[in-house]
């Protein structure tokens, strides 16, 4: 299972990037893994507010559904828009794949992320 | 050869398939440009042998009951007499408009009167509705009922609905569009309620409990009376889930076990042709002190007179256009007066009788998770030699082959390889030790030519298929089929 | 032995040995002594033989007439080939297609049904069919609050009262507030839906053409006055009069629902009909129903598959729009057998003589004294007039000659004892309206 060192998880498998003050939102290989083959993301709005550990998007594969929370609290700034016509790229590298840009509100709502090493334990 | 046309494909522009007598009536104008359609729909030109060929042809594409075993769990799929079809043809019946006067209607509702009866005396409750069309639609019934109830009381914080962790996914859906919470309660490790877990979840805003006895994985909750007193004790009310009604004729009735409302699937324990997915019946049973709470119309009888009340003093509402699916409640009732009180309490017995002859005889290579007496279907958590890989999806595509339709898989979602077998009493000893044949035979396969397993089914119409395809870029009608 | 129970004593006691109980009743050693209950008091087995005469007896109690009335179930005609090709035993006695590969037979049919409704709706997609219109009602409701993400909807008078009360129950339960929009003259008021948006955020309005009086709406507007309000517009619409009438696409609709028994369905005392829904694409993935898709088997041939299962019930569970999940399959078969062999040409005919002997009636009636407009609006095969007879006489009048009156439009509602509706279809001949329009000059 791929768990990236400079990432920030929560416990219902999304990731957390910190670039240019910005965070970057997606799911980890583990949550794609177990979703199997996705046909569908319902992606959020631009100028959405979201909010930490609550729901922002909902993802579909040809088996199951699941809601993706946000790690964070903020405003949305950019979508990927990408996914919409090619979900599959989650399963191809989720990483890479972002879903969401959002601009941080408070910068210690981090402390309540997991870094990789808990991460690990928690796909355990 | 492969049959692959869409009546689509057929149409040859100026061909037709109908005759209609000579028009006496002459040609009315019809309303201005506003109203009307500036294109003509694109159905099909084609004559009737061509429709009666091509659905034919399409026909031959599908697996009915009557062409092998379908031992599919949780769906009690056993044979569909063909005197039911019949009677429920008469046109005495089917030509009925819904709206006639009652005395013009008193066979009908004989039958749909006798039929309300006949499920109460089954099922030891007190009253039954036949409007519910399915038994998703009867759950929904249900839910409204109980909501209604707690309601009518002065006790509205009753929001939450206990639905155990095997339970049909219909379950927690139909809560959610009652308006009711779900809370799920884990099983023991026998597939039963835990009771302490259920202890843990009740309190003053449990609506009530849905279950199903025996459960999902076939299993008689033998804790039933403690678990009924438990619930009505917290002030919660008992739904049962009809689906695994059959396993009961003849042997306890789920009003007797506590619960207060129930439905029961026609096309599953009463032996109405599933369609490929419909039309069903769903009706609902409820205790005497819930009978105010049924849909409207109802049928009664009184005196010699069989009618319809509109409206009722009280009642959760409408919920179907007019009184159900009566084609379907006559096939059941059909079914009921053939099988009569003398053999209808014999099903429970066999069909329970096969379940466990298939079960001893298979798990020495299935997996059988649940060991001990089980009822009419059991579960086997996939093959019992894993090293291959061989999943059970893999052993569900194998059996296409060999013209067997394929036990429920991956449900109930309590074990991760989950086959379910319900083999109806309508079997007989001799298509079941067919059946085990087959099952051995690809459990071998399984462990001797795994990939061989893996890269069924070979004698389909069609292989394996590319799901996430059809999701990712949806083909749903012909015109998108021309553009693609 | 009975005929659906094989089980020889011999095969008994060889599977008993094999599960290593002594007796059948040892299976059943789990269910508390307190609850056993072997005997179920039904009456006796019925022999085929005496099946038939039983059923003759209640023959007997139902008197089937010519239906002069609609209401929601209208008197087609039903091709013969319907009826011997959905009861082969490939389409009948299968389940829900979840085993593709020897489920293309019913896959196919269904992906044949959504794009013959797609084709009369001009909607870009149709799901596999609802319980009926009423209920199809109730879950386009739904789907416009989760599409919306308000909890008020609004919905036309002029819609069938029934289809009103279904939509009430649906919603009460759900927690959805559910507001009228009075009529006018037989139609929804713009007025009333003017005010109503000014003052109330809504989901959306439903609204029925050809409506409970068989009139049509204009809809030229309402989609535009919606659209300010961020409102959905929800037509339910008999799919038969679609050979004529513009189509809910066309009026600017975001769902359409409605009934399809109009396309053959035998009239079976109310059920089983058949529910249709159709909406535009960008709406697919929150309708609620079975979807059939197109994909590819491992070998690149064109195959037919349940699709967007992740919006269902099984899948989402209590996340879930809806909870349908049988629904009415084998009619959907039936409406499909019936627009082919009906065909382009058929379904426009049939519905034309149903035109034609509607407005024939309300011609004559209304050259009566008794009788007269309730309201001046186009109709197409059902109609509501005003009478200065005495409505149940006239009615008993023409039961005794077989007929079915129309409907006293007082069922609907209590202060309009003097509106009757009529609905006729291409079944009815010269000779039945004429011996109709007789039997109602006597009464007078």
């Amino acid at each position: 299972m791929n768990i990236p060192k400079d990432l920030y998880y929560t416990e219902t498998h999304e990731w957390v990037r910190i670039e240019d003050g910005f965070a970057y939102i997606g799911i980890t290989d583990y949550a794609q893994d177990s979703l199997g083959e996705i046909v569908f993301i319902e992606l959020p709005e631009e100028n959405d507010q979201v909010t930490q550990f609550s729901e922002f998007a909902a993802i579909e594969s040809v088996k199951a559904a699941s809601d993706i929370n946000a790690p964070l609290s903020g405003v949305v700034v950019t979508v990927n828009e990408e996914l919409e016509d090619n979900p599959e790229l989650l399963n191809e590298d989720p990483y890479e794949n972002w879903i969401m840009k959002i601009e941080i509100e408070d910068k210690l709502e981090l402390n309540k992320l997991l870094n990789a090493e808990e991460y690990a334990e928690v796909c355990e | 050869m492969y049959y692959d046309k869409l009546i689509f494909d057929l149409s040859t522009e100026g061909r037709k398939g109908y005759t209609l007598p000579k028009a006496e009536v002459k040609r009315y104008d019809l309303p201005k440009s506003t109203y009307l359609r500036d294109d003509c729909p694109g159905l099909p030109e084609v004559s009737e042998l061509e429709v009666v060929r091509h659905y034919t042809n399409v026909s031959f594409k599908n697996f009915g009951i009557e062409k092998g075993f379908y031992p599919l769990g949780s769906c009690t799929m056993k044979y569909n007499p063909k005197i039911n079809q019949d009677m429920a043809n008469l046109p005495a019946f089917a030509s009925l408009h819904p709206y006639q006067p009652i005395d013009t209607v008193q066979g009908v509702l004989k039958v749909y009167h006798d039929t309300q009866t006949w499920l109460s005396e089954i099922s030891g409750l007190d009253t039954f509705t036949l409007n519910p069309y399915a038994g998703a639609h009867g759950e929904l019934i249900g839910l409204m009922i109980i909501k209604a109830y707690h309601r009518d009381r002065g006790d509205s914080k009753r929001t939450k609905i206990i639905v155990p962790d095997s339970a049909h996914g219909t379950n927690p859906a139909s809560a959610t569009v009652a308006g009711l919470e779900s809370v799920e309660v884990k099983s023991n490790p026998d597939g039963t309620v835990n009771l302490a877990d259920l202890k843990a979840v009740l309190g003053d805003d449990i609506a009530g409990i849905m279950l199903t006895n025996p459960n999902t994985v076939g299993i008689f909750e033998k804790d039933i009376l403690e678990i009924a007193r438990l619930v009505h004790e917290a002030g919660g009310l008992l739904y049962y889930d009809g689906a695994n009604l059959n396993p009961l004729l003849g042997v306890a009735r789920p009003g007797d076990m506590g619960f207060d409302i129930m439905h029961i699937n026609l096309h599953k324990t009463f032996s109405t042709p599933h369609g490929g997915g419909g039309p069903g019946s769903g009706p609902v049973g409820v205790t005497k002190a819930l009978k105010p709470y049924l849909p409207k119309p109802v049928v009664e009888k009184q005196g010699d007179q069989y009618v319809i009340i509109d409206e009722p003093k009280t009642t959760l509402g409408q919920i179907s256009h007019f009184y159900g699916n009566i084609g379907v409640v006559l096939k059941a009732y059909t079914y009921i007066l053939s099988m009569g009180r003398e053999h209808l309490p014999e099903i429970a017995k066999y069909s329970t009788l096969n379940a466990n002859y298939i079960k001893e005889s298979l798990k020495d290579v299935y997996q059988l998770p649940i060991e001990g007496i089980c009822k009419h279907e059991f579960v086997f958590d996939g093959l019992k030699d894993k090293s291959t890989g061989v999943t059970t999806l893999d052993v569900a595509k194998r059996l296409l082959d060999f013209d067997v339709h394929p036990p429920t898989i991956f449900f109930p979602l309590v074990f991760k390889q989950t086959i379910m077998i319900e083999p109806p009493e309508t079997e007989s000893k001799q298509t079941i030790d067919h059946f085990i044949s087959i099952m051995r035979q690809v459990a071998l396969e399984a462990s001797q030519e795994p990939d061989k397993v893996k890269g069924a089914p070979y004698n389909t119409v069609v292989k394996r298929l590319d799901e996430a395809l059809a999701a990712r870029k949806p083909i749903v009608k012909y015109k998108d089929l021309e553009t693609n | 032995m009975f005929k659906y129970l094989p089980h020889t004593h011999e095969d008994i006691a060889a599977m008993l040995k094999t599960i290593g109980v002594d007796d059948i009743d040892a299976l059943f050693g789990d269910v508390p002594k307190s609850l056993r209950n072997q005997e179920i008091k039904i009456p006796n087995s019925l022999s085929e033989i005496e099946m038939h005469q039983h059923f003759y007896t209640l023959s007997k109690m139902n008197t089937p007439l010519i239906p002069f009335m609609g209401a929601g179930a209208y008197d087609h005609y039903t091709p013969s080939v319907i009826r011997h090709l959905i009861e082969r035993q490939e389409f009948l006695t299968a389940y829900t297609p979840y085993q593709p590969e020897i489920s293309q037979g019913t896959l196919q049919y269904i992906f044949e049904f959504q794009s013959m409704i797609t084709q009369l709706t001009g909607l870009d997609v149709a799901n596999a069919s609802m319980y009926d219109g009423a209920t199809a009602t109730g879950e386009a409701m739904f789907m416009a609050c989760a599409l919306a993400k308000k909890e008020t909807i609004f919905i036309s008078r002029t819609v069938n009262p029934n289809i009103i009360n279904v939509v009430k129950t649906y919603a009460e339960y759900k927690g959805i507030h559910v507001e009228m929009i009075e009529e006018e003259a037989g139609q929804t008021s713009r007025a009333a839906l003017q005010e109503k948006l000014a003052s109330t955020p809504t989901a959306g309005l439903i609204v029925q053409t050809p409506n409970v009086y068989g009139f049509l709406e204009d809809l030229t507007g309402v989609k535009e006055a919606l659209e300010q309000h961020k409102a959905l517009l929800i037509i339910n619409q008999d799919p038969s009069t679609l050979s004529h009438l513009k189509t809910p696409h066309a009026w600017g609709a975001d769902i359409a629902i409605g009934e399809c028994q109009t396309l053959g369905v035998p009239l079976s005392f109310g059920g089983p009909y058949i529910g249709y829904m159709a909406t535009r694409t960008k709406y697919m993935r929150k309708m609620p129903g079975r979807i059939c898709g197109v994909t590819k088997d491992t070998d690149g041939k064109r195959a037919f598959v349940l699709t967007l299962q992740a919006r269902e019930q099984h899948i989402r569970r209590d996340k879930a729009n809806s909870n349908i999940c049988s629904n009415q399959s084998l009619l959907a078969l039936f409406v499909t057998i019936y627009m082919s062999i009906m065909g382009k040409k058929g379904v426009y005919e049939v519905q034309q003589r149903s035109y034609d002997n509607a407005h024939y009636l309300y011609e004559k009636l209304l050259a009566l004294p008794t009788f007269s407009a309730y309201a001046d609006q186009p109709f197409f095969k059902e109609f509501t007039v005003r009478t200065t007879l005495d409505v149940s006489a006239m009615n008993q009048a023409l039961q005794a000659a077989g007929y079915l009156g129309p409907l006293p439009f007082s069922k609907f509602d209590s202060s309009k004892q003097d509106l009757v509706t009529f609905a006729l279809t291409e079944k009815r001949t010269k000779q039945e309206i004429d011996a109709v329009l007789d039997i109602i000059r006597e009464v007078a």
